[in-house]
């Protein structure tokens, strides 16, 4: 739910990274907290456990700058993977407007993102959201380990409506900006 | 179309602000935030520069978020008041006309029966606040000045910004 202020001319978008545990979630947000410049940036917030895994939510927000005197901000948040975190993946999607489904590629993992995907559904219809009706993207992470599933496989397990996806690599950094600005700019869109 | 955005207009944004410079004078506050129930920061009265507001606004919803639902699981419907004392300083968090969550910070210089007397007013007038913005928000089918320019314009700060 886009936030518009007209008065302190401002707009708030809420961009969430979800999918299935260690799939890279957390991983995308530090990287774009390290490269994205200082000035433009707050400071990245993580509520994990002591073994570093997300326990409530990751959290940075970005300064898209302004535009005609509007100032444009991008709240990024992770949800917690891990299939026992269900409760707080539902009160993050509170309020969402632009979702990056991260799918790990391994073939192994193929039963956590299909699980995450379908959980994915059932948290938004708690909301009254529906994903087909939400700005989406997707990043085929991990795209660099040997035992991966093909793309084309990805794309017919988990994108039925063809949203928009990327190959990701979100420890080198490979197609994680190029995601981000592909779900912003369909947030954007929806804002008119 | 305005995809389940809450937009806040000039006239409600400054009958807010007054509401709320009201509650930091009548309750010898510090700090007063209004935030919607997704972590965004709609207005804030006071001294806000030592805060970082955007970790505290994100912070603070989920911290009602998850409060809420642990009522639902011991049967009540809402807990609809939050508070975390301190050493120095102390928060109340309450929910306002279960749109919006008002975070008041307080020290000793004030006390939690004050500051829920005044927030409870301050509620009252928030609601009604809130009642206007969600029917004028209801007449609108267009956010007003976010046409396709404007978005083509925020799309290029965008590829700019992100290489």
């Amino acid at each position: 739910m886009a936030l518009i202020n007209y008065a302190s001319r401002e707009i708030n978008c809420k961009l969430i990274y979800y999918g299935p545990g260690l799939g890279g979630k957390t991983t995308c947000l530090k990287y774009i907290y390290s490269k994205v410049d200082s000035r433009i940036r707050g400071k990245l917030i993580s509520l994990a456990t002591e073994l570093d895994r997300t326990l409530f939510f990751d959290f940075l927000p970005v300064d898209l700058g302004t535009v005609r005197g509007f100032k444009i901000r991008f709240h990024l948040y992770t949800v917690p993977g891990q299939i026992f975190y269900n409760a707080s993946r539902r009160l993050i999607l509170k309020g969402v407007d632009g979702l990056l489904f991260v799918a790990d590629s391994q073939i192994e993992r193929m039963d956590e993102n299909l699980e995450s995907m379908e959980n994915l559904h059932q948290n938004l219809a708690v909301h009254s959201l529906k994903l087909a009706e939400l700005p989406l993207v997707f990043q085929y992470n991990k795209r660099d380990l040997p035992n991966i599933v093909s793309v084309e496989e990805l794309e017919k397990a988990l994108n039925p409506d063809s949203a928009p996806y990327f190959e990701c690599v979100a420890t080198e950094g490979i197609g994680i900006f190029e995601s981000l600005k592909a779900v912003g700019k369909k947030v954007l869109r929806s804002l008119h | 179309m305005i995809f389940g955005s809450t937009s806040i207009f000039e006239e409600e944004f400054w009958s807010i602000h007054e509401s709320l410079g009201r509650l930091i004078k009548n309750a010898n506050t510090d700090t007063v935030l209004l935030i919607d129930k997704a972590g965004q920061l709609i207005t804030s009265a006071g001294n806000t520069s030592n805060l970082d507001l955007s970790s505290f606004c994100s912070l603070s919803a989920a911290d009602f978020a998850a409060t809420d639902q642990l009522a639902s699981l011991i049967g009540e419907r809402e807990f609809t008041t939050l508070f975390h004392q301190g050493e120095q300083e102390n928060i109340y968090i309450s929910l306002v006309g279960e749109r919006v969550i008002l975070a008041v910070l307080f020290s000793s210089r004030s006390n939690l029966g004050l500051v829920r007397i005044r927030v409870k007013q301050t509620a009252d007038e928030l609601s009604k606040i809130f009642s206007r913005i969600f029917m004028k928000i209801e007449e609108q089918s267009k956010a007003p000045y976010l046409d396709e320019s404007f978005t083509k314009e925020a799309e290029d700060e965008l590829d700019r910004l992100l290489g």
